[in-house]
Formats: C-alpha cells, structure tokens, sequence
C-alpha cells in the first residue's frame, strides 16, 4: 500500500458502491486486456514499500559516496558555480504555498507567485539593463537558443553566429534547437582565442556572445553590436547575472536580447539541474519572446494584481503557432534567485561579484607565480580563468591534469576543468572558478597541493 | 514602461523594491581577505558605471515580504487541487530533506565520473525503474519539463526517419483533444502539424486517422488516457495503423498516472514516452516548475538519444557516456534535473510495488466517485467510465448566465481550487477535473458539496458567481488591461 493515499482500500470500495460501481476492479475495464500488464519480474514490480527511515538512509547512502561542496572547497565552474546560498533562501521557499502550487492560471489564488515572477522579472531588467524578461527559461543554454529563435523571427533571416569563447554546452543546445528547423548556426572557430566574427552580419539573423566568456575573459563588445546593428542583426548577450553588478549591463551596450545562468543566485550545484535561465530584451520583441510573462494590472476595485499577461504567443493558445512550446518552466529556481537577490541587496551583490573576481585574480597570480602554470591571455576575468602547464610539463599534458585533479580530490578539494576533455587543442589547459566562498587559506591550499604534486611527479620522473 | 509615477502602490502589495531601505549592508559574506582590485580600472570600458538599483534590505524585512507572498497563495497542501491533467498529488515532504543532502546539493555537474558514482548510481537505478514502468528500453533525463520532452522525442522520431532516408516525413499527427504543448512541440522540430479529428465517443477517429496516414506521416503523438479523461481502446489498432504507413508513436505521458503499473505505453506500441516527474512521481510543482521530463524510448530509438546517457563499465562503475554518433545532440547543459530525479527515486522506493499499484487504483476510484456524484448537476458530454480525471460541461449554466470561469472564481470561495477550465478544446465551457489518489476523503465529499451547492447557485444567486471570488487577496484582475498596457517589470 502507498503511505501517500489516505483513502484505505475498504473504504474506497464502500464509496464507489454507494455510486452504484460495485466491483473497483472493473474500474480499469476500458483497458483493452491485450495490453493490461499483470506486473514483471524486476524492480519495481519486485519491490517492498520502504519506510521513511529506509528511503533515507538508501538515499543517504548514494549521497555519501560523491565529492561535494560540502566536504571539499571547490575550484570547479564551467557553467555552475558554488556561490553563497543566504540561508533564509531555502526556509522561504520551503513554504508549502510557494513549493506546492502550479502555474498561477488562477491569479485570485496566486497572486504570491506571480508577484514573486514579477519581482524576478523587475531584477533582471534591472541587472541587463533591458525593459522586459519572462518568467524563466529551463537553463541559460536553452534561453540563448530561444533568444536566437527570436532574432530570426523578428528579422525573418535563417541563420546566426555565435562569436567568441561560448560555453560548449550552450553551443551544443544552440544547434540542436535551431538546426532542428533547418537553420544554420555559424561560428567561430572552436576553441577561440580572440573574440572575432565576421566582417559582414547582414546575411545574419542574430549573434551571440558570452560575456565573461567560457574561459571567464571579460570583453569590450561595443564593436560587435554596432556590426550586428549595422547588418540589421540583432545581438544576444550571455552573461552571468552576478557579473552584472561590476560589468556594463547588455541593454547599455545596445544589446537587443540578453540571456544566461541564474543558478549562480540561490541555487544549488545540484548536479547541475534544475537550474534556471533568463530571458530579456527590448520592448519591440516582446511578442517574439518564449515563456510565461507576468504583468501587473488592477482588479475590480482597482487594486493592483498581477496576472500572466501577453499569452496569444504561447502554446495554449497559439498551439503550433506559438512562439515556442515552453509551459512548465523553473518558477521555483527563479524564486530563490529572486529572494537571494532581495537578501544579498545591491551592496552583498556587489560583494559577491568583487570577491569572485578579486579572488580569481589572486588564485590565478599564485599559480602562475609557482612557474608551473603560463597565464592563457592577459585580459580581465571575472570569477574564472585558464592557465596551461609551463614548459616540461606540456609533454605529457594529456594525463596531468587529469592525474593533479585526482590528487587534489583526496586532498579536499576540487580542481578546475582538465579543458582537454573540451576539446583536444585545449590539452595541459586547466579552467579555475573562485567565487567569494573560498577562503585565502583554501586559495593557498590548493597552490601548496599543485606545489606538492608536481614535486612527487618530479622526484618520481628522476627515480 | 517602466515607471508609473500617477499610480500610488497598495501597501498590500508592495514591491520589494518599493521598500524602505536599509543603511546597513547585509553580513551574509566574509570580508574578502585576498588584495583588493580596482575594478573600475581593471575592466575599463567593460565596467558598470551606475549600479543596478537592487535595495538593501534587512533580512527580517525580506522574510516577512515573501512570507506575506506566500499566503496569498494557493498549493496542495491549502487543499484540494483538482486541475486536471496536471496531477496536483500529494508531494511527500522527506523528498526536500533528501534532494538537499549535501552529497546531491553539493555535487559539481562536471566533478568527474569517480566522485559522483552516488549521483550516476541514482540514475542508473531510476532508469531501470522508468523502463521497466514504461515497457521500453532506455530513457534520457536530460529535458527539463513535458514539453521538452515532447521535443526530445520527436527529435529522435525525426533523426530515426532520417537516418533511414525518409527525409519526407515531415508531417506530425495530432489529436484535436491534444495539450497545446503536442502542436507547439512538432513545430519545434520543423514538423507540419496535422489535426485528427476525435469521434462521437471523444476517441481518435479511426477513419481520419487512416486519410491522414501516407508517406510524409512522421508519426503520431498521443495521451492515453486522453485528454476526457478516456483510455483510447483503439490504441493497438491505432499503433498498427500508424506503424504500417512508416509512422511512429509517441507518448504523451501527462496522464499516465491513470495507469500506472496497470498498462505500459510500449506495450500498446508507442515507440517513445516521455514522462513528467513532476506529475505522476510526485515531484512539487514549485509555482511552475522545475519539473522533469525523462524520454523512454525503445531499442531502435537508442541511437538518437540525447548525449550524455549513464552507462557501466564491465568493472561495474558508472560514466556518462557522451561517445554516441548518432545523438540527437544536447537538448540542456549538464545533465538534466537531477534533483527532481532524487524525489522521483524516493517516491518509487516508498511506495514498493503494491504502493505504486495503489496510486493508480485509488487515482481512478476518486476521479469515478466524483464524477457519479456530480453528472447529475453537470453536463457530460463524452459518458463513459473515466480513468483518472473526467471533463463536465458548463453549458447548462452557461445557459443560464453563469460560465465556466464564474463556477471556477466561485469555487475559489468554498475553498478549493478549481479544476482546469476551457480545456480540451473539442468540449464547450470545459471543466477537467483530477482529483489525485492523495486526495482525502473530507476533501473529496467537500468539493462535490461545493460544486453541487454552486450548481443551485446558478439558478438562485447567479451573482454571487459573477462576482466571485469574493474573499481572496484580490478580486479578478482586469487581463485586457494587463496585456493593452502591459507593465512587466519596475
């Protein structure tokens, strides 16, 4: 029996009986018996219920045998990061009334969601600068997918560019949601070392760009949106919400889209999922845009309410017209961005940004001070940064990294990306996060264990 | 847009923003302890110049505003929540303990295979556990919702056809019954969408579904039991049909709550399923997601499944295996929704076999209940034995003033939400109601006391439908406005 089915089998039976259905098993009677299934041999037709206790420890069990954030400092970002989670975060959306309920299709009995959707949506044009965003994307890859799907129906041209250092994952979504409807994604080539695109945009319906880009380089990108402006494309920012307190927000710089990642803000690692993307733009494509949108409005004795508003594009309504086929989304990540943001306020927002990026920089001066890292480039970053193996150690790059990440592991701590397993070109380069959890001392830490690995390589390689 | 200065904020309904704020900055940080960097000169022209305008508030002020928020909600654990189609079942609450151990909260996505083996274990296992629930063969947890998982799958669908030179199949079928999310899907995969049209009895109509069968057929997607709530005792002869014409089928597995570990969609012959473990295993809706929506397919699907899958070594260790020719490609970063694989798992093991088999019975006994207790005061267009939702008709009401939206504001009153409204399309003033198999008893005798006492209503008080909900924060809000004007962010 399911512990979750307060109704006991007996007393079913007495209701459906006092409804005239005297036998509860004929309810399944519309069931053609050619495809009734009696149950199989495996699990979980074999299984037992477990107890609560049972469940727990099982779970408990499996959860034991990873490296966390909880049990090592972690160096490791790429696209998720282990930034600061305001402990009052989880208490609040931990509220029944936020956890439980659905897509606020009732705004009399929803209104906590969607002014919560409207206070996530405020933040985010507030962080890019821009006048509109929608309620939340799954993920920042799938948001610049269907920020691209927007420029090539709002300019009616077919293909898009994607210039510069940008994540593999997002790249990776980015084809498969466009070339899915035979559109063409160009870029340039991977791995890029320089932000270049090509001289003439005008065949092109959108570009994106990450910034910071993958390898955490911040870039001036005032030049590429006069280009795509130029061309009449339009240009799609990808950038980290938490940059955004130090960087200059995508819609000054004359972005017509920006999009991105905001696990970084009060979500958990989590393995990397859920995770929730944003959506922004201008206000002449707001009919272009994917996704639930709140609005505010008045109800009937002129209180301001707020309702899901702008919905002839979804798929609801529009069914293979709509401007995309999203419905359930990540309204529950985007509540604790939301109440992170309104935790941390403007200034531990501030903070948390300085700090990444100071201790980024600090990290990345101690390590290629050891001499045994060389610096990738000397542009800013922000949060993260790549080094590659200094002289000798190139030889045998392909299972260095790999081996010092293993050894960092059972020192309590987790190395940066081994970018050899991105791409082969990238071999002996090591990709580093630092945001503002690690410490000075953990900072030191992992410069003292890559000292004492290549000292143990070194002695081993003279014996 | 964005500033209204003529409009004087209700107190209720402050904006965070609106907020007074506070002179001190909050201390959830360390002070940094590494050198400073001049961050203006550091980034140069790259650098913010006017901050973004987020208040600093104190902490106690935060809480009690998106406290205040949340009462002014509504969940499953308010009551009941009968909105069909979106299976608003209980969400045990030991899933939140377990998806925020440490282990799985703080576990990096690219950590490497040897220091998640617990996280690709919990894959492997619930994998299994899907496919041997879905009779088929394998199953990605990279989408992130049912609508992703509807274009997951017709993206392998496509990629099948393809890889076997039939480039010409580019039209998909769908039920005029069928979720929005069906048509919006296929047309994210190029797919020219076709609609069959329901019978008399609400099931595919055999005969339209056989004019609409030829070469350029991709396939058919479908809900069973549909969207009325029906099983589509067709469905064998429907899979025939479709895979004779070169189609394959796809399920929508929104409503397979009605028949779990009753009846398995591989075994009816669908070729993909996609499920959403928000609904049937139990994972919260949080307002409108995170949800999950794994994609099972069968073996000659395999190929086309999205990158990275979780395998095993002969050693018996996992890895994410991303060395897959022919993949789809990636549909997310990362892996999927791992923390709503965490519930999903722990919702199969609580429950055991028996358990998950009770889901299914006690889903369709209260959805049967209800409905005998409520066709007398509202029409039933398609009468047959439901499975585990049913769609009445407003129209006798509609008749005689009060409309589908009116008995769902006043229902609001009696202290239930209401059930899904307008929706399938083919039935008139549609009212699609779920009760769940974690619904009680008090809960179910009490929404029929109130559907029924609302039915009288029509005829007696019709305006106190009309101008219901009348005890909720705000009464119904002015929609044309919100969209005329739109205000979408301050």
């Amino acid at each position: 029996m399911s512990g979750f089915v307060p109704i006991l089998p007996q007393e079913r039976q007495q209701m459906l009986a006092a409804v005239g259905i005297s036998h509860p098993e004929s309810l399944f009677d519309p069931i053609p018996p050619e495809v009734r299934w009696p149950g199989g041999d495996t699990d979980p037709y074999t299984a037992p219920a477990q107890s609560e206790m049972t469940v727990i420890r099982e779970l408990k069990a499996l959860a034991d045998k990873n490296a966390s954030t909880a049990s090592h400092a972690c160096f490791l970002g790429a696209g998720a990061y282990d930034h600061y989670i305001p402990a009052a975060v989880d208490h609040i959306v931990s509220r029944q009334e936020f956890l439980t309920a659905y897509t606020p299709y009732q705004p009399e009995i929803s209104q906590g969601t969607l002014q919560a959707i409207f206070e996530f949506q405020s933040f985010i044009c507030r962080l890019t600068g821009l006048p509109i965003a929608n309620s939340s994307m799954y993920d920042g890859a799938s948001a610049a997918a269907e920020a691209l799907l927007m420029t090539i129906r709002q300019t009616g041209r077919s293909k898009v560019f994607l210039a510069g250092a940008i994540h593999p994952d997002t790249r990776a979504v980015v084809r498969t949601y466009l070339e899915a409807q035979n559109f063409i994604v160009e870029e340039t080539p991977w791995p890029s070392a320089v932000l270049i695109w090509p001289a003439d945009l005008s065949g092109y319906a959108g570009v994106l760009v990450q910034n910071p880009d993958f390898f955490g380089r911040v870039h001036d990108l005032a030049s590429l949106v006069a280009a795509a402006h130029t061309a009449g494309a339009l240009a799609v920012a990808s950038s980290d919400p938490i940059s955004l307190a130090l960087l200059q927000p995508p819609g000054e710089l004359g972005f017509d889209i920006a999009v991105g990642e905001a696990q970084v803000l009060g979500n958990s690692l989590s393995f990397g999922g859920p995770f929730v993307g944003y959506l922004a733009a201008r206000e002449s494509l707001l009919r272009k845009m994917p996704g639930r949108i709140a609005g505010e409005t008045v109800d009937r004795a002129g209180r301001r309410s707020f309702v899901l508003t702008i919905q002839a594009r979804e798929q609801h309504i529009r069914r293979e017209k709509a401007t995309s086929n999203i419905c359930t989304s990540q309204a529950l990540c985007a509540l604790k961005a939301t109440i992170s943001l309104a935790l941390l306020g403007g200034s531990g927002l501030f903070e948390m940004a300085a700090q990444s990026a100071a201790k980024a920089v600090y990290l990345q001066q101690q390590l290629v001070a050891t001499g045994l890292f060389d610096a990738m480039d000397s542009q800013p970053v922000f949060r993260e940064f790549a080094v590659r193996l200094a002289g000798d150690a190139q030889a045998s790059a392909e299972s260095t990294l790999a081996r010092l990440n293993a050894f960092l592991l059972a020192k309590g701590l987790i190395g940066g990306l081994d970018l050899g397993t991105v791409h082969s070109s990238l071999a002996g380069c090591w990709l580093l996060a630092v945001t503002e959890k690690r410490t000075r001392a953990e900072i030191d830490h992992l410069v003292a264990a890559v000292h004492d690995f290549f000292a143990r390589a070194g002695k081993e390689a003279s014996v | 847009m964005r500033f209204h200065p003529d409009q004087t904020p209700d107190p209720d309904t402050i904006l965070v923003f609106e907020r007074s704020q506070s002179v001190r900055p909050s201390r959830l940080l360390d002070p940094s302890d590494v050198p400073a960097v001049d961050l203006t000169h550091y980034y140069g022209p790259a650098a913010r110049r006017q901050p973004a305008g987020i208040p600093d508030l104190a902490e106690p002020e935060v809480v009690r505003h998106y406290t205040a928020l949340s009462r002014k909600n509504f969940g499953v654990d308010s009551g009941p929540y009968p909105l069909g189609s979106c299976t608003m079942k209980y969400n045990p609450k030991v899933h939140e303990t377990l998806a925020s151990l440490p282990g799985f909260a703080g576990a990096h996505p690219l950590q490497g295979d040897a220091a998640s083996q617990g996280s690709l274990e919990l894959m492997a296992r619930l994998e299994a556990q899907l496919c041997a629930i879905c009779g088929v063969d394998r199953f990605t947890f990279q989408p992130s919702a049912g609508a992703h998982g509807e274009w997951t799958g017709l993206l392998m669908i496509k990629a099948y056809h393809e890889s076997r030179g039939e480039h010409q199949r580019n039209v998909m079928l769908v039920p005029d019954s069928a979720h929005g999310t069906n048509p919006a899907s296929a047309a994210m995969v190029g797919y020219e969408v076709r609609q069959i049209s329901s019978g008399p009895d609400g099931m595919v109509d055999l005969s339209a579904l056989e004019a609409a069968l030829d070469d350029r057929c991709a396939g058919l997607m479908l809900t069973n039991p549909n969207t009325l709530g029906l099983f589509e005792k067709n469905i064998t002869r429907i899979a025939e049909l479709v895979h004779n014409a070169g189609g394959q089928l796809y399920y929508d597995g929104a409503n397979i709550n009605a028949i779990l570990m009753q009846a398995r969609p591989g075994d009816m012959g669908f070729d993909v399923v996609h499920l959403n473990l928000h609904k049937t295993f139990s994972t919260p809706h949080g307002g409108g997601g995170p949800g999950s929506g794994p994609v099972g397919v069968k073996s000659h699907l395999i190929p086309f499944l999205p990158v990275p899958i979780v395998a095993q070594t002969a050693a018996g260790s996992y890895f994410l295996d991303y060395n897959r020719p022919q993949t789809i490609g990636r549909v997310r970063s990362f892996h999927g929704s791992f923390g709503i694989l965490v519930r999903a798992y722990a919702y199969i093991l609580a429950n055991g076999a028996a358990g998950l088999r009770e889901v299914s019975e006690a889903a369709v006994a209260n959805a049967n209940y209800l409905l005998a207790r409520l066709r007398e005061a509202y029409d039933l267009p398609f009468d047959q034995p439901c499975l585990h939702e049913f769609v009445l008709s407003g129209t006798r009401q509609k008749a005689l003033g009060c409309s589908t939206m009116d008995i769902a504001k006043r229902l609001i009153d009696y202290g239930y939400h209401p059930p899904t409204v307008y929706f399938p399309l083919i039935v008139k003033e549609a009212m699609m109601v779920e009760p769940t198999e974690t619904e009680t008893r008090e809960g179910l005798e009490g929404l029929v006391e109130a559907l029924l006492a609302i039915a009288r209503e029509v005829e007696t008080q019709p305006d106190l439908l009309h101008d219901a909900p009348h005890h909720t924060p705000i009464s119904r809000p002015d929609e044309l406005k919100a969209a005329k004007d739109p205000i979408l962010s301050r």
